[in-house]
């Protein structure tokens, strides 16, 4: 058993390696045999895994050898299998696999594509590692890896302004975020003296009420920690004030998208406060920042999709807004719900995005949804995996997305924390607002007259077997997963998560979330299916009207259209004075103050001096005699006078 | 092998290679270029596997001084040749013995002009460098010390860039500037020991009110260095003079010095004083870290660049070094091993590509990725261990460092950790100028990617660059023994102070008028 979970984490690696070093010299179909195959296998295993140990509530753990070891702090890397872990291990490995076999058709024709595939199997390798770390640096060396595989890959046609341009803000944006993760690190080993996981669960009892000085302040030492943890986790989760990066993300090829930055590197941060919930418990001031970052996120998101024209970044935001109802779940104790929305996500979003990818791909790498339409009879296949996708987006009953944004809004109904009801507020009415961007991208994509030119139209065409088997694994996924796993995730006799998730008793809400009222539990879907109305409204029926809307609105439009400016201040408050600042360092402080006083200065002096010296030496012995005569006459006088 | 003086042999083998170089043979001087160069090659590799044999041979238990060696040198003033290495110069040590058959592989084809008298300064400077970190005699370590002045000045003045001749003496007038200090330093401490034996001076007390001014004369010397802010000035210039193995040791070997000398001396001799001073410490180290980062993304020169990245890096170690816990000193530590590998691949990748084109302004670059894949794989594993990415040996140092001084205090952990986003920011802007983009200048279609001598250059640092960051443990437990005992004796000495600290208008006193 050790074995085959070392396996499943470390054959993504290997592929990397045989892809990265082989794949030249052997081919593109070499580098997409191995690290399909592998992943393959590891995905098989994961299954396994998760149906030996996950369904029998067991835990696993696994010591390779010990990474750090500086007097009584230690570090090991190993490996920590539990239901959040192996649930986890199954989407990514799932998805993942998908992605790789929808990479083989989509990326035809590329020269990288050996590179493509290694970033890719490089990126699961970190994600596994982040996924199944026992201690919180393992995890930070997956949560810097599978960065570092998201700047790569968002970076991956690098002759792109563009392209380089989001890579490098991703990383930064990811990095200052990092400050929190870091020393939220730092701040938990000094309260626990450990990083390891269970090391610190099992501490908490003595340490909760701890107090650290931290700057100028003395604080709760686990409410510091952890909100400097969740710093982190909102860098990596594209969280409001952080998510700046995911949009400008889109710049990477297709399947990036749907893997990276829809279903599972920025599952993350989520992941994240999941694992560190027996710490949360004990903070609730956080879980309610927490809430309010993740129910104004899930607002704030969902209302810029709503003007995008890019079917990318449409998607995009969307994932930033569901993101944020996972992290509203989380921050009211309900962490398998989020665990659930997070599961279902990773199903819905990925096919989503391998759908527009698969749109993408049929237009000529048309990606403007204002040019596109009327496109649906062309690709049959596509058209009916965007629809039971954005069903489940919507959280239209029985799909997917229906169970676990539900519960999600009936736990932020029922928790007696008073941000509850204002996220429930936020949550509904970005519900609204997703059913209605989903169907105007639906719409505007498939339907209608088409919009794009003559040639465009004529190379339509359905995407090859290879991308469609993975569109419909997915989205036999986005069907099913939330009707199969709403018992074993979220329902009332589960067991699933013991061991793994721990909440207090005072803050448990997951059985009152299923006896809310019905007007709670049937809101979110009425809302959804008035967003529908209002897309069909607008863009079938009243076509003139988004045009007359905007203009009648044009403040609150063009808000919205700038993404409510925070590129721009971010601009203007970081990135400028910091070049402008190293600027000014360099040349008054290095050049003129350090080296104008130190060195230069010296020399100037010397050599100034030295000048004035040299005058003195004229070579007349007349002038030498006046000097020695001088100096005689004055230390005569000196004696005479003074001894 | 315990019975042969293992040490000595590491230490001077070099001069041998020295020796046959200077006899010169072959009848042209291709012939006698070629000879020199496999001469110092082979002596250098050979140096590096007795230095391996020592890392084999070490006692990793003990934090005594290990293969000392010791004889009567100068009778009358009581000098004497003493060697030995403890788990703190054992490192640094193996560093150098590393780095110089890689700056000699490094100058293979670059070097063209005065080959032989180019590879005996190298073997010097390797002499030197080793007999720096092992010397137990403080007039020997001095003679070592400021000796690497002399064959790092012909580096730079004789086979360096167009403004050589300005960089070396600034380089070699700031360093000579605050060695004199710290030789007056020593000077009173060998009169008040009555010698100059090292382990001697090192479990003296020193009068706390003296130690301010002896801990200040050595700070002169290492501070330099290191260098610490604002003595940097010198080392952009050196380096962007100085030819791509004379860089490669600078950073790499050279600045170590000054962190070395912190962590030898200035610790266990002066603790009252460090601890006095640790606040400005601190100070100048933030300070280090955020400002160079910031000048570093406005460079223009990559060498430059890579210079003040190194002067950030070395923020870190300062920092960790007046820690004084075990996290943060062992960070210090392992920060100098770990820079001192991956500033000298940076380096050497500027190097590859001075070597076709013949400049360093990153504006004549772009799309390199095109002719030369495996040159921006290998440049973007650096980049990314430069920027202390986890699984690279950069972010063990310093996230040990970060670890120690977040246990002093916090303010200092905060700036320093801005300073790794900073360093990210620059260093993916130099990769995303040089390597990425579209080739479009001609000069750049005809480059041609690694060949086998360069392959050759880079691998022994990726692995172990690599290695050390998921396995660091054999360069900590190498250091733990004698890096607790720093630490122990630090603490028992400011516990035997007490409150009694030092006051710096006594001092003044004390040392005006005594």
């Amino acid at each position: 058993m050790d074995f085959l979970a070392v396996l499943v984490v470390f054959l993504p690696l290997l592929g990397f390696f045989l892809s990265g070093i082989f794949g030249e010299k052997f081919g593109n179909q070499f580098s997409q045999l191995t690290t399909c195959g592998l992943l393959g296998i590891s995905t098989v295993l994961a299954a396994y895994l998760f149906l030996r140990l996950g369904l029998k509530e067991e835990t696993l753990f696994i010591t390779l050898f010990t990474w750090i070891r500086v007097e009584f702090f230690e570090v090991t890397w190993g490996l920590q299998l539990d239901s959040i872990s192996l649930v986890m291990i199954a989407v990514v490995t799932l998805i993942s696999l998908m992605v790789h076999v929808y990479s083989i058709g989509y990326m035809k024709g590329d020269p990288g594509i050996p590179r493509f595939m290694a970033y890719l199997s490089l990126f699961t390798f970190f994600m596994l590692m982040l996924v199944t770390a026992p201690n919180l640096l393992q995890m930070f060396f997956g949560w810097e890896g599978v960065g570092l595989c998201s700047y790569l890959l968002i970076g991956y046609w690098y002759d792109r302004e563009t392209a380089n341009a989001a890579a490098i803000k991703a990383f930064l944006v990811n990095r200052i975020a990092d400050i929190g993760f870091v020393l939220g690190i730092l701040t938990l080993f000094i309260i626990f003296g450990t990083l390891d996981f269970s090391g610190m669960f099992e501490l908490i009892g003595e340490h909760y009420d701890d107090s650290f000085v931290f700057l100028n302040g003395q604080y709760h030492a686990l409410s510091l920690a952890c909100f400097l943890l969740f710093i982190g986790a909102m860098g990596k989760s594209a969280q409001i004030g952080l998510h700046t990066w995911l949009p400008d993300a889109m710049e990477g090829p297709t399947p990036v998208s749907a893997l990276i930055h829809a279903a599972t590197m920025v599952t993350a941060g989520v992941f994240l406060v999941v694992r560190l919930s027996p710490l949360l418990e004990y903070t609730p001031f956080v879980r309610e920042i927490m809430t309010l970052i993740g129910a104004v996120t899930a607002l704030m998101a969902a209302t810029i999709a709503c003007v995008q024209n890019d079917i990318k970044r449409i998607i995009a935001y969307s994932t930033c807004s569901q993101l944020g109802y996972m992290f509203m779940a989380a921050g009211l104790s309900g962490y398998s719900a989020s665990m659930f929305h997070l599961t279902t996500h990773a199903f819905f979003k990925a096919l989503l995005f391998l759908g527009a990818g698969s749109v993408i791909h049929a237009m000529s790498d048309e990606q403007d949804i204002q040019k596109m339409g009327g496109i649906w009879k062309f690709v049959p296949v596509t058209y009916a995996v965007m629809w039971i996708g954005s069903l489940a987006l919507a959280g239209i009953p029985f799909f997917s997305g229906f169970y676990s944004k539900d519960i999600i809004l009936e736990i932020d109904w029922v928790s007696y924390l008073p941000i509850g009801k204002i996220s429930f507020a936020f949550g509904i009415t970005a519900a609204a607002l997703t059913a209605f961007y989903s169907w105007r991208l639906l719409l505007l994509t498939f339907h209608g007259k088409p919009r794009a030119d003559e040639a465009v139209m004529g190379h339509l065409h359905e995407a090859p077997l290879v991308m469609l088997l993975p569109l419909v694994v997915l989205a036999m996924g986005s069907l099913f997963s939330g009707s199969l796993l709403y018992e074993l995730f979220v329902g009332d006799e589960t067991n699933f998560w013991v061991g793994a998730i721990f909440v207090l008793p005072e803050d448990e809400v997951l059985k009152a979330a299923h006896h809310v009222d019905k007007w709670v539990h049937w809101l979110p879907t009425l809302v959804s299916f008035l967003g529908i109305g209002v897309a069909y409204l607008l863009y079938q029926f009243a076509k003139g009207w988004p045009e007359r809307l905007s203009t009648a609105f044009s403040g609150i439009y063009t808000f919205l259209c700038h993404k409510w400016y925070f590129d721009k201040l971010y601009d203007w408050l970081f990135v400028k004075p910091a070049f402008r600042f190293g600027k000014i360092l360099w040349e008054e402080g290095d050049q003129e103050a350090i080296d104008g006083l130190g060195p230069n200065g010296l020399a100037m002096l010397s050599m100034a001096s030295g000048g004035i010296l040299c005058r003195l030496q004229t070579g007349y012995v007349y002038h030498y005699a006046f000097a020695m005569m001088t100096g005689l006459v004055l230390m005569i006088g000196w004696y005479y006078f003074f001894r | 092998m315990a019975t042969l003086p293992l040490l000595s042999m590491t230490i001077f083998l070099p001069l041998l290679g020295v020796l046959v170089i200077c006899l010169n043979w072959g009848n042209s001087e291709i012939v006698r270029a070629n000879n020199a160069r496999w001469v110092a090659l082979w002596t250098s590799l050979v140096t590096f596997g007795l230095s391996l044999v020592l890392w084999w041979n070490f006692n990793e238990a003990v934090s005594d001084f290990q293969f000392e060696d010791k004889f009567q040198w100068i009778p009358l003033l009581n000098v004497s040749y003493h060697v030995g290495v403890d788990g703190i110069s054992l490192p640094l040590l193996i560093l150098s013995a590393l780095l110089i058959p890689i700056s000699i592989l490094a100058s293979w084809t670059s070097i063209q002009v005065r080959v032989p008298e180019y590879m005996i300064a190298f073997l010097v400077l390797e002499t030197l460098l080793i007999g720096m970190f092992s010397a137990l005699d403080f007039i020997l370590f001095y003679v070592f010390f400021e000796g690497v002045l002399i064959p790092m000045f012909l580096i730079i003045g004789i086979w360096g860039g167009e403004r050589r001749v300005y960089a070396a003496f600034k380089f070699f007038l700031y360093t000579l500037l605050g060695s004199i200090l710290s030789l007056l330093a020593i000077l009173y401490i060998y009169f008040e020991i009555g010698g100059s034996d090292i382990p001697l001076a090192l479990t003296t007390p020193f009068d706390p009110r003296i130690q301010i001014w002896l801990w200040l004369a050595f700070f002169a010397s290492f501070a330099v260095k290191i260098p610490m802010w604002p003595f940097h000035t010198w080392l952009p210039d050196a380096h962007v003079e100085a030819p791509t193995a004379g860089s490669v040791i600078l950073a790499g070997v050279l600045l170590k010095m000054g962190g070395y000398g912190f962590i030898r001396f200035s610790l266990p001799m002066f603790p009252e004083a460090s601890a006095y001073f640790t606040p400005l410490i601190f100070i100048l180290s933030v300070i280090a870290i955020i400002y160079t980062s910031l000048v570093a993304l406005v460079q223009k020169d990559m060498k430059k660049l890579i210079a003040y990245s190194s002067i950030a890096h070395m923020g870190f170690v300062t920092l960790g070094i007046f820690t004084v816990d075990a996290q943060g000193l062992q960070g210090a530590v392992m920060q100098m091993v770990s820079h001192g590998l991956i500033s000298a691949a940076l380096f050497l990748c500027v190097g590859v590509l001075y070597e076709r084109i013949h400049s360093r302004e990153i504006a004549d670059y772009g799309g390199l990725v095109h002719r030369m894949p495996r040159y921006a794989t290998i440049f973007m594993f650096f980049i990314l261990a430069s920027l202390g990415l986890p699984g690279t040996s950069g972010f063990v140092g310093e996230f040990l460092v970060l670890l120690g001084s977040y246990q002093v205090d916090t303010w200092t952990t905060c700036f320093a950790a801005t300073g790794t986003v900073l360093g990210a920011a620059y260093a993916l802007w130099l990769y995303r100028r040089a390597i990425f983009g579209p080739l479009l200048k001609p000069k750049l279609k005809s480059l041609l990617d690694l060949d086998w001598r360069e392959n050759l250059i880079f691998a022994p640092l990726v692995i172990s660059v690599f290695f050390f960051g998921i396995y660091p443990m054999p360069l900590l437990t190498m250091m733990e023994a004698s890096i607790s005992n720093v630490i122990d004796q630090y603490n028992l000495a400011l516990e035997v102070a007490g409150d009694d600290l030092v006051d710096p208008k006594k001092s003044l006193e004390v040392a005006l008028f005594k």
